[in-house]
């Protein structure tokens, strides 16, 4: 079938906020997803509460509503906008449930608007565990026995029928929200109950524990004539038992035979047939190691991560071919766009192997359980493609930036026997070098298997890593050796490392011999057909196929790598549009990033796209082909500043801020100097290298002080220290990793805390607007509720933040974009930092104020004056509306995190609430954040002695709104005496009813718990707040935030006036 | 010990011998299937022939008990990389050892994407594999260049009739380089299946009064099988139900006077879409052929295309308009993974008067 010729304008639902479980791959199929629309001459009407996507830009969407993702939001905008069609299946499961929730209450009928991509019995099949369980049940594909249960009474039951261990998996929740394995009654108990509360329909699976399968994953399509196809198969190197999205992956399956193969392809091609798939859809199995036993895990029927990572893997871009079909194409009527020639009706042919790895979180939540389970956990990933897995895993790793780049380390070498088996047990993101180590210690592969159930196939492959480090310990680097060592990815400071040698000797060997990457073209046909689209990965032995043409001035766009908390999303569009500026001015754009879940690795967004590490010798290789005439690193985060210096020794000039000017912001002698030039007043401190010279500067300056690493981003390993022992503490944790640079002391003042986002052209600039944060100083700003026009501070502090950030942007000798935070105490302003690049805000105030910021900047770097582009310099004039971008967590799905806020970041994404007041602003970012209250008008408050009177202020409102609050000891009695009729309720250690017991009532909206100080170690207010996050009530630990809140309720109204930010005027 | 694929237009592969050391010369042609090795290997069609597998690990769960045929029939196995250490339930040794064992010569550590896209870009060509590093091109060239593999079909057709009973249809299959795949789900659709070598006159078959004949693939140019021609044409005419596959649907293609033509490097692999013309669905195919039927020489009055490859528009198959024959130039049965159009052996049982 041709396209639809009654389908003229779309509703595309994106997936709110990033979280855990939930991340950038939506913003990529989202983007690929409205780009196939509009090809197609459909209008695009989008929504999605989230700022920092690609896909809510003016040119990606034709109206483009940044509002909160309820149904309600959607309601008005269909009735506002009245589309013909809504899309559900980009958006993740969260756009999914809202389109099943719009079909299902009839709405999408009354107003004669089509659910396209799917239907509501897709969905119900393929979601709902019985009707799952029954049509699996009807067509002969196994399930493991299992038992959809709404009480925790019959999952006891029923377990006592089959057996524990049992897997437990909440209905419609994302990442596994609340699913684990229990083992036992009690942990059954536990997480049953907890599970039952995060379903929104209130049913858990009770299954038959799987752990230690095979996890195998499809990727399929089907269009409405039923042609279907298997785009791509994936096998998890981590059995059943971890959470896919935590699970180390290959791509495709390799220790399946064909016969496997066929008998899983044949199950997944027969279920999409059986729940009517029009699109795209994942099928997991799990299958029996020793057998041709398998049962279906699961099947979501649209877009996922792992759909994303299929896309990425084999060239097929899944997203855009599901939309065509939802839009009535067949698959054979669909060219692929990598060849060119042929159509979308085959299955892609690897020639290479493709190994993705999770970014986890635990570098930032220290406390939290680093075991992985079937709840996720990796706030992103990384994937490589190499000639073999062990250079694929190689790469992997070093890609992940956690300052590892090979399996060696002797973190495990002390040992002993008993206790390494031991460690060998433990699932967590360590597994793949502790069973490095179990190699090096000759453990037996299949002793290995037997504790890990990791193939033996990829305990094989991680032992020929092995056997090359001891290689290279024990010989003599010929040039065999070093190819070898090569041709496995060992970097060349690992060689160096293990060999003795200094990096650049054996940089200078590998040249001298020839022993030098070549790229590979990914063309999802295995170079049967002569592709059109530039994808390449490297391989060291073998032709090069990445042909340079220098007809044309060529630049290279250094992207962001994984997802991690403190650099999300936004980097990535600031990277993709730094690279559409530059194409649009005539150069040819080269991205190099590694991240599969982004826009930027899209095979068509760059005029050649490098899927590789983001290391100095990983970029030097590409160098040297391309041999760019500049590189751009302000706009891919830390990760591309980082690589700044290499660039120059290279040769490769920086476009833009030049290395040493970005320097002078980051070191701190440099920047006190520039500091004294201007004249900007800063809080005292001091660098130093070790506690003892910390304790030092920070009794010289008074307590509190500020504790940080330069050179970080997110506020990485940053802390606020009340005493000596604090540093010490803070101190043993930063040094834990060897760092480069020295740690930075400061004053810590408590003010407000204002950021700016500039364009400097080198003269002028250019301010878009100027944002205050809703929380005092001390809470990073990546986590503080932030408004834009600043509020509260007044026109004399405006003008000197303007006046400070143009003296900044000129001592620095900007080109492009500065961010800047400073403290407003009073009228005094002072500066905290200056970060010569993009920020986390830049894709958030672009859309608010229209001026495309990263275009702007992207042409400032290329010699354009903002005169010449007709922007006046200065601050721009506010716009007429509010827009506050509120911080978005994802605590519930990590086990022991600490949750309180504090200078280093937690938040995972954000979302926008933009309005004519801020009152609407403020409660549109709270409903996008998910904080719809109220429920059952219920509130826990307790607070340190210092935010006492504040919360008196704050009760009495809420208590004004009707809510009982409970309060502990000394809280309540100072609320009492302040005129709040607060409830007194026992400490977790006093006896029962007490908080605990409240909290896990489920009849608590909301818990404010402001800790005493620093990092809060009192095992109270721990648990509290994460008993209260664990059973999904709101908990909030900085007083600014519950006056935000309390105020966005004082005004919540159910019309709220929506904003097409597509309208939004350019000055 | 290092081994060289010399190719005829003088380009070198440097790699690792693998398998036997034996010298060969044969047809070098590329395969794009991920999992699919021992099927290839053990082919009929892939005689005269050594294949380079485009995917790099090759060897990852061994030998295993799927086997097309009793043996390997491939001249020569080229590979990125062989994996020393499979791993899979069902594994019974080593790809390796499973090469020693039946004298094949391989190599790996060859940058098999190199070699896809020379031979994509310059059309099949011959090379050698050898172990002798002191190779002359200048002597070997022309001998590379030369060599023409011959008659196929009688090395790998069975020596003598046998029977597959079944309690169904009964089908005679003429063996060009059967499967056994295809016995196996004749088998299981319950017919009676009588193998006959590729050399048996029709009247043998005909005598025996088979409700319907298969004719098998199998490998090399259809064009030199003169004398099995003559036969397929009687065969043909019997007006009994007839299908072919692969070379016998070239073979039905030629004796009822359409033309073949040698492509450019040929479909080897699992991946490929062929459209049925009068549904309009598509189905995902494995495929190993060097040569084509062209459309454009059809004759309307006798057979008309009823498949079409989605890519590169070349015929996937035929029906007769005698309404008794069908012929595709896919393996419809299963086998790496496709099994969606294994309706067309239904098709043929029901042509042949049903199962009952």
């Amino acid at each position: 079938m041709p396209k639809n010729p009654d389908i003229k304008k779309v509703l595309v639902i994106g997936s709110g906020p990033i979280i855990i479980g939930q991340a950038a791959e939506f913003d990529y199929a989202g983007t690929q997803a409205c780009r196939a629309l509009k090809e197609e001459g459909v209008e695009v009407v989008l929504v999605n509460s989230n700022p920092a996507t690609i896909m809510t830009d003016k040119d990606i969407a034709d109206e483009v509503y940044i509002e909160p993702l309820t149904i309600k939001v959607l309601e008005q905008i269909i009735l506002k906008e009245r589309p013909d069609s809504v899309l559900p299946t980009l958006g993740g499961q969260a756009g999914l449930n809202l389109g099943m929730e719009l079909a299902e209450s009839g709405f999408l009928a009354k107003h004669g608007v089509k659910l396209i991509g799917t239907t509501p019995l897709t969905i119900k099949k393929a979601e709902d565990r019985l009707a799952f369980k029954e049509t699996m049940e009807k067509i002969g594909e196994p399930c493991a026995p299992s038992l959809v249960v709404e009480t925790v009474e019959d999952g006891i039951a029923f377990t006592n029928t089959i057996g524990y261990p049992v897997v437990l998996r909440p209905a419609y929740t994302l990442g596994g929200s609340g699913g684990g394995i229990a083992n036992n009654e009690a942990e059954l108990i536990d997480i049953l109950s907890n599970g039952l509360r995060l379903s929104r329909v209130g049913q858990v699976l009770v299954e038959r524990c799987i752990a230690g399968w095979k996890e195998i994953e499809y990727e399929v399509m089907r269009d409405a004539a039923g042609n279907s196809i298997a785009v791509c198969n994936m096998e998890n190197i981590d059995p059943v038992g971890v959470h896919t999205g935590d699970s180390m992956v290959v791509a495709p399956t390799q220790t399946l035979g064909s016969l496997e193969c066929e008998m899983l392809r044949t199950a997944a091609l027969r279920i999409i047939e059986e729940i009517e798939i029009t699109g795209s859809c994942n099928v997991q199995f799990a299958l029996h190691p020793d057998s041709l036993e398998y049962v279906v895990i699961e099947v979501n029927p649209r877009l996922s991560r792992s759909s994303a990572l299929a896309s990425k893997a084999t060239g097929f871009p899944i997203a855009k071919v599901a939309t065509k079909i939802a839009l009535g194409f067949n698959l054979d009527e669909i060219k692929n766009a990598i060849t060119g020639k042929t159509y979308a009706s085959f299955e892609p042919a690897i020639d290479y192997c493709v190994v993705k790895l999770p970014r986890l979180p635990f570098d930032k939540f220290i406390t939290a359980k680093r075991t992985l389970t079937t709840q996720m956990k990796a706030t992103g990933e990384v994937m490589s493609i190499c000639a073999s897995f062990e250079g694929a895993l190689m790469k992997a790793i070093r890609s992940l930036e956690q300052h590892v780049d090979s399996l060696v380390t002797d973190e495990y070498s002390h040992l002993s026997y008993d206790d390494f088996i031991e460690r060998l047990k433990i699932v967590d993101d360590r597994r793949i070098f502790v069973i490095a180590e179990a190699v090096r210690r000759g453990i037996a592969y299949e002793t290995i298997f037997d504790l890990t159930k990791i193939d033996i196939w990829f305990i094989d492959k991680i032992a020929i890593l092995v056997e090359m480090e001891k290689r290279l310990r024990s010989e003599a680097l010929t040039v065999d050796l070093l190819r070898e060592a090569k041709r496995l990815e060992f970097p060349d400071n690992v060689v160096a490392r293990l060999t003795g040698k200094s990096e650049e000797t054996v940089r200078n060997m590998r040249y001298e011999n020839g022993i030098v990457a070549a790229y590979k073209m990914v063309d999802t046909c295995a170079a049967e057909f002569d592709a059109a689209t530039p994808y390449y990965y490297s391989v060291y032995g073998g032709e090069n196929e990445a042909v340079s043409s220098h007809d044309r001035k060529k630049v290279l766009v250094l992207g962001s790598g994984p997802i991690r908390i403190g650099q999300g999303v936004e980097f990535d569009y600031c990277s993709v549009h730094c690279t559409w500026a530059f194409s649009r001015e005539g150069y040819e754009t080269i991205i190099v990033n590694n991240n599969p879940e982004t826009v930027s690795t899209d095979f068509d967004v760059a005029d050649k796209l490098y899927f590789e590490p983001l290391t100095p010798e990983d970029v030097k290789n590409i160098v040297d082909i391309e041999k760019p005439d500049g590189a751009v690193v302000q706009f891919g985060g830390q990760t591309a500043i980082k690589l700044t210096e290499s660039l120059m020794k290279m040769g490769v000039p920086i476009l833009g801020t030049q290395a040493e000017d970005v320097d002078a912001a980051e070191d701190r002698e440099l920047f006190d100097r520039i500091l004294e030039q201007t004249k900007i007043p800063r809080a005292a401190g001091g660098t130093v290298f070790t506690a003892a010279e910390a304790k030092e500067v920070a009794n010289r300056l008074g307590y509190p002080v500020l504790v940080r690493p330069s050179y970080v981003l997110g506020g990485q390993g940053m802390q606020i220290a009340y005493s000596d022992e604090e540093i010490e503490e803070f101190m043993e944790i930063i040094n834990r990793i060897a760092q480069d640079h020295p740690i930075l002391i400061d004053k810590y003042l408590q003010g407000k805390e204002i950021e700016v986002d500039a364009v400097c052209d080198g003269t002028d600039i250019l301010i878009p607007g100027i944002m205050e944060h809703i929380e005092r100083t001390g809470v990073h700003s990546g986590d503080s509720i932030s408004v834009y026009p600043a509020f509260t501070i007044s026109d004399k502090v405006k003008d000197t933040i303007v006046e400070y950030t143009k003296r900044l942007a000129q001592a620095l000798h900007v080109i492009g974009l500065i961010n800047i935070q400073f403290i407003a105490m009073g009228e005094e302003v002072y500066v905290i930092e200056v970060n010569p690049r993009s920020s986390r805000t830049v894709p958030y105030i672009s859309k608010v104020t229209g001026i495309p910021i990263v275009e702007v900047a992207a042409k400032a770097i290329m010699g354009h004056t903002l005169k010449d582009m007709g922007y006046p310099a200065g601050l721009a004039p506010a716009a007429d509306y509010i827009a506050i971008k509120m911080p978005v967590f994802s605590f519930e799905k990590l086990r022991g995190a600490e949750i309180s806020l504090g200078p280093e970041m937690k938040s995972t994404g954000e979302c926008l609430g933009i309005a004519k007041t801020f009152n609407e602003a403020l409660y549109k970012a709270f409903l996008g954040a998910g904080i719809n209250l109220p429920k059952y008008k219920q509130m826990i408050i307790t607070v340190k002695d210092a935010d006492k009177p504040e919360a008196a202020e704050i009760a009495k409102r809420f208590e004004a709104l009707g809510y009982i609050i409970y309060a502990t000891r000394s809280t309540a009695k100072y609320l009492q005496e302040h005129g709040v009729s607060a409830r007194r309720i026992n400490k977790i250690s006093q006896e029962s009813p007490n908080v605990m017991d409240l909290i896990l009532g489920h009849k608590i909206d909301l818990v404010i718990d402001t800790p005493t100080q620093g990092r809060d170690k009192s095992r109270d207010g721990f648990l509290i707040r994460r008993n209260a996050i664990e059973t999904g009530v709101h908990c909030l630990t900085a007083i600014d935030t519950a006056r935000a809140l309390v105020t966005s309720l004082e005004c919540a109204n159910d019309e709220l006036n929506l904003v097409n930010i597509a309208t939004v005027k350019n000055i | 010990m290092k081994a060289f694929l010399i190719l005829e237009n003088g380009t070198v592969f440097p790699g690792n011998s693998i398998g036997s050391p034996k010298e060969i010369i044969s047809e070098i042609v590329f395969n794009t299937s991920m999992t699919g090795y021992l099927d290839v290997l053990t082919t009929p069609s892939y005689a005269g022939q050594a294949v380079v597998m485009t995917y790099p690990l090759i060897g990852n769960c061994g030998v295993t008990p799927d086997m097309e045929s009793t043996k390997p029939w491939v001249d020569g196995l080229i590979v990125r990389e062989l994996v020393r250490r499979p791993s899979n339930f069902r594994c019974q040794g080593t790809l390796e050892d499973f090469l020693v064992k039946n004298d094949i010569t391989g190599i790996a550590g060859v940058d098999t994407r190199a070699l896809t896209r020379l031979l994509r870009n310059n059309g099949t060509m011959n090379g050698m594999i050898t172990t002798d590093e002191n190779y002359n091109l200048e002597e070997l060239l022309p001998r590379i260049k030369a060599h023409r593999a011959g008659d196929l079909v009688s090395q790998v057709t069975c020596a003598e009739k046998k029977v597959l009973p079944g309690k169904g249809k009964r089908v005679a299959l003429l063996d060009c380089g059967t499967r056994k795949s295809i016995e196996r789900i004749l088998n299981e659709r319950e017919c009676s299946v009588m193998v006959y070598p590729a050399s048996t006159s029709a009247e043998t078959i005909l005598a025996e009064h088979p409700d319907g004949i298969l004719l098998s693939g199998g490998p090399g140019d259809p064009r030199e099988c003169g004398d099995i021609l003559a036969e397929v044409k009687k065969l043909y005419e019997s007006g009994l139900p007839l299908m072919g596959i692969g070379l016998g649907h070239q073979l039905l293609a030629l004796a009822t006077g359409a033309t073949v033509a040698k492509m450019k490097h040929g479909h080897r692999g699992s991946n490929y879409p062929v459209r049925d013309i009068k549904t309009g669905r598509v189905y995902i195919s494995t495929q190993s052929h060097g040569y084509v039927v062209e459309t454009d020489s059809l004759d309307p009055e006798v057979a008309k295309e009823s498949f079409v490859n989605v890519n590169d528009r070349t015929n996937e198959g035929i029906s007769y308009q005698n309404g008794n024959a069908f012929s595709v130039q896919f393996y419809p049965e299963a086998s790496q993974g496709v099994q969606s159009s294994s309706y067309l052996y239904d098709l043929f049982i029901e042509k042949m008067g049903g199962n009952q």
